[in-house]
């Protein structure tokens, strides 16, 4: 049993901390945001000197061999910061889909890509109707002449806007299946959204595509690497409750009302440590899935690991940024605080991949 | 980062395990099992069982009995007993006199005390509380007057946990009304129960138990050398006392327990057709209560994690752990309640064996009993201010 980061996570953690403190800045991001990209390419290529686009890759293709409980520390600064660059539709999406389904040439064509900073990736298989159910796809791919077209809708595809390819779920004959699709054969539909990332709703209309993984064999590795996701997203959210925090702290400590901090209120006393207190118990569901997102002796007990933490971490993520709202008074509602976009980022977290309603259901099945 | 166990500290677990296992008598673990009414004996019998294996008291010195177990093994062993469903280790003489004696204790008293409480021989209880002073302890009234060689003691003390059963009374009393401040004048006095003018009144609970008292005191002569620190300095020894081994408040152990006796339970309750643990409304409360315990487990190990690497006892932020233990607890009983439906009111039978089920008939006043939890030792509220002063400087 060891909580502590070894030497070369701490260092890591360190230099990203100082990064997100010194480059990463409200203001600067505010301008990031309302960029034509809303993202930084600046930054993109500081993440891959730093080395952390290659993190969860095999050093056969130039990453680290790392896994989740690597990225915990990476996703926790992330989530402080409220970092819009579209590092979990490359990393923990779209190349994690390459890395565990590709053959060893796509991995060749692409892996090292993606670590050296070079290609962005997004993850194309939410559609009309699905909400979380996995396994619900309408989009077919059929064979045409050596290679396959693909044809069908997918919603909200986080960093598609960005991505030079994408991996696109649909279906075949043999059943549910990966695709590898060129991002510039597709049709984009692209949006801000709430919580200021970028997607797309994606059209698929006779566009090429390549088989990626086995035909009909694909629900295992997605379901695998949407868990693998949804841990990086709880340690995300744990940064983003801890911002929360000490955001709310320091206004209780500063914001005078009838002549007094209003942190001298037993009333907000209460709340702000219900508020700290939740974010240590999501904080150590986070270390959980991510543990098990990497390590979990079969899939039944992955799935109830991240299921566990996604219930805490929803849960919590709606009580630490509704009362870091409430604590600040009309402040909280203001544009201008920060604390109004980690409220945004906590409220997408808290339905990205599975409200703690889907994952209450999954947890129990998973008994 | 790694969360699990090290290899040498699993066999420590499983060698604690298996000593339960071969150890804990079949009568206190059915009693436990069952929510029965534990006597003095039963509680007295475990204590000199573990006393005779020499885990009694893991925390003291070995010098006074304890076992050098690390931070973590003595969370085990905590655990492990809160798993197997022992009788409780009364804390009152192993995890409180007994420290402050260790800590400011005369080398008289330690040697009259230590041994007769880590060998069960005097069982011990704590007189803090008083009509008027609950979480405002520092209030306190109860006073003593020098006289000689002797302090004269008159007052009383309330919610006294399990003073019927106890030989000696560790006591905070005001020995100089006299200060400036209130923490100041209060002196830590250790009375024999069987002193005249001492008088136990119990105070019946709304499950029908008794276990917390009223301790009256009129006239009660103290012995000088019963003044443990000195005169006046009582608050410093109350504080130490008071940041003293919080390590297990979340009672991890013993949730677990419940938790699965909850599942076995309420799988077996049928509800429309089907069982209760399949309704969704009921499982999901069953299910956030579990995660909440899973997470608590976590957070309890990352506290133990930094004494360990610190080498420092726990901050004040160690309160969440009595926060979220007793929620926990609560819950639990909450839902058990739940599972058993409209059988859960039968209570006591009015005359001989009125042939309800007795573990079921338990099951509502444990729920009663346990409100409790998250009043007593410095309530959840006292615990809030704590963490809102100590950790998060409000």
């Amino acid at each position: 049993m060891n909580f502590d980061y070894d030497e070369e996570q701490q260092l890591l953690a360190d230099s990203v901390r100082r990064f997100m403190q010194k480059d990463y800045a409200f203001e600067g991001r505010r301008k990031i945001v309302a960029s034509p990209a809303g993202y930084s390419d600046a930054v993109w290529g500081t993440f891959a000197q730093m080395g952390l686009t290659g993190i969860p890759f095999s050093p056969d293709y130039g990453g680290f061999g790392g896994g989740a409980i690597d990225l915990l520390s990476v996703m926790e600064a992330f989530g402080e910061g409220l970092v819009v660059e579209p590092f979990l539709a490359t990393v923990g999406l779209g190349a994690q889909c390459v890395a565990r389904a590709g053959s060893d040439a796509q991995k060749k064509a692409i892996l090292p890509a993606v670590v050296e900073g070079k290609l962005k990736m997004a993850f194309a298989h939410t559609e009309k109707g699905a909400r979380y159910n996995l396994a619900h796809v309408n989009a077919t791919a059929k064979k045409s002449g050596g290679g396959w077209t693909l044809d069908g809708e997918k919603l909200v595809v986080l960093g598609a806007p960005a991505a030079a390819k994408l991996v696109v779920s649909a279906k075949t004959p043999a059943g549910l299946s990966l695709f590898l699709v060129e991002a510039k054969g597709v049709k984009l539909k692209p949006y801000r959204t709430l919580d200021e990332m970028r997607a797309a709703d994606v059209a698929l209309s006779n566009t090429p595509g390549e088989l990626l993984g086995a035909e009909g064999k694909a629900l295992p590795v997605i379901e695998e690497v949407i868990d693998f996701a949804t841990a990086l997203i709880c340690a995300e959210a744990v940064g983003a409750m801890k911002f929360s925090c000490d955001t709310t702290l320091e206004y209780l400590k500063t914001r005078k009302q009838f002549g007094v901090p209003i942190g001298t209120f037993q009333a907000l006393q209460h709340r702000i440590v219900d508020m700290f207190v939740a974010y240590e118990q999501a904080r150590s569901m986070a270390f959980l899935a991510c543990s098990q997102a990497d390590s979990a002796p079969n899939a039944k007990e992955r799935s109830r690991a991240i299921s566990a933490a996604k219930i805490k971490v929803a849960d919590n993520a709606r009580l630490i940024s509704q009362e870091a709202i409430q604590l600040h008074g009309g402040m909280g509602m203001s544009e201008e605080l920060k604390v109004s976009h980690s409220f945004r980022r906590l409220t997408m977290i808290a339905q990205q991949f599975g409200d703690a309603d889907h994952h209450l259901e999954r947890f129990a099945k998973a008994h | 980062m790694d969360l699990n166990y090290s290899q040498e500290e699993l066999a420590f677990r499983d060698q604690v395990r298996g000593w339960l296992q071969a150890n804990l008598p079949a009568d206190l673990r059915e009693k436990i099992a069952t929510y029965g009414e534990l006597t003095r004996e039963d509680l007295v019998r475990w204590h000199k069982i573990l006393a005779k294996q020499g885990w009694v008291a893991p925390s003291w010195p070995k010098e006074w009995g304890g076992t050098g177990w690390s931070v973590v093994q003595r969370y085990l062993f905590e655990e492990e007993c809160g798993y197997a469903g022992t009788p409780p280790l009364i804390p009152f003489g192993l995890s409180m006199c007994g420290p402050v004696l260790l800590r400011f204790g005369s080398d008289a008293q330690k040697k009259q005390f230590l041994p007769r409480i880590y060998n069960g021989d005097d069982f011990w209880c704590q007189g803090y509380t008083e009509p008027g002073s609950g979480s405002d302890l520092a209030s306190l009234k109860t006073k003593a007057v020098r006289n000689g060689e002797h302090y004269v003691v008159n007052g009383q003390k309330t919610w006294t946990t399990l003073g019927h059963y106890a030989d000696w009374i560790f006591c905070l009393v005001r020995t100089d009304a006299n200060t400036s401040k209130r923490q100041e004048g209060i002196s830590f006095l250790l009375i024999d129960m069987k002193t005249p003018g001492i008088t136990v009144r119990p105070l019946i609970l709304m499950d029908g138990g008794h276990e917390v008292n009223e301790v009256f005191f009129d006239d009660v002569k103290v012995p000088v050398a019963n003044l443990v620190h000195k005169e006046g300095e009582g608050w410093t020894v109350a504080k130490y006392l008071l940041g003293h081994e919080r390590m297990n408040t979340g009672r991890i152990g013993a949730s677990k327990r419940e938790l699965a006796k909850l599942k076995e339970f309420a799988a077996q309750q049928p509800k429309d057709g089907k069982s209760l643990l399949d309704d969704p409304r009921f499982r999901d409360k069953l299910s956030r209560l579990e995660v909440e315990l899973m997470a608590l487990e976590i957070t309890n190990l990352r506290f133990l994690d930094r004494m360990r690497r610190t080498g420092q006892p726990p901050g004040a932020d160690v309160s969440m752990l009595k926060i979220k233990g007793t929620e926990i607890q609560q819950g639990l009983t909450e839902l058990m309640m739940q599972a058993v439906g409209p059988l859960s009111q039968p209570f006591k039978a009015l005359d001989g064996d009125a042939g309800f089920d007795e573990f079921t008939a338990a099951i509502a006043p444990r729920y009663c009993n346990f409100r409790k939890t998250t009043i007593y030792a410095g309530s959840n509220e006292i615990q809030r201010n704590i963490i809102a002063k100590m950790t998060l400087g409000l």
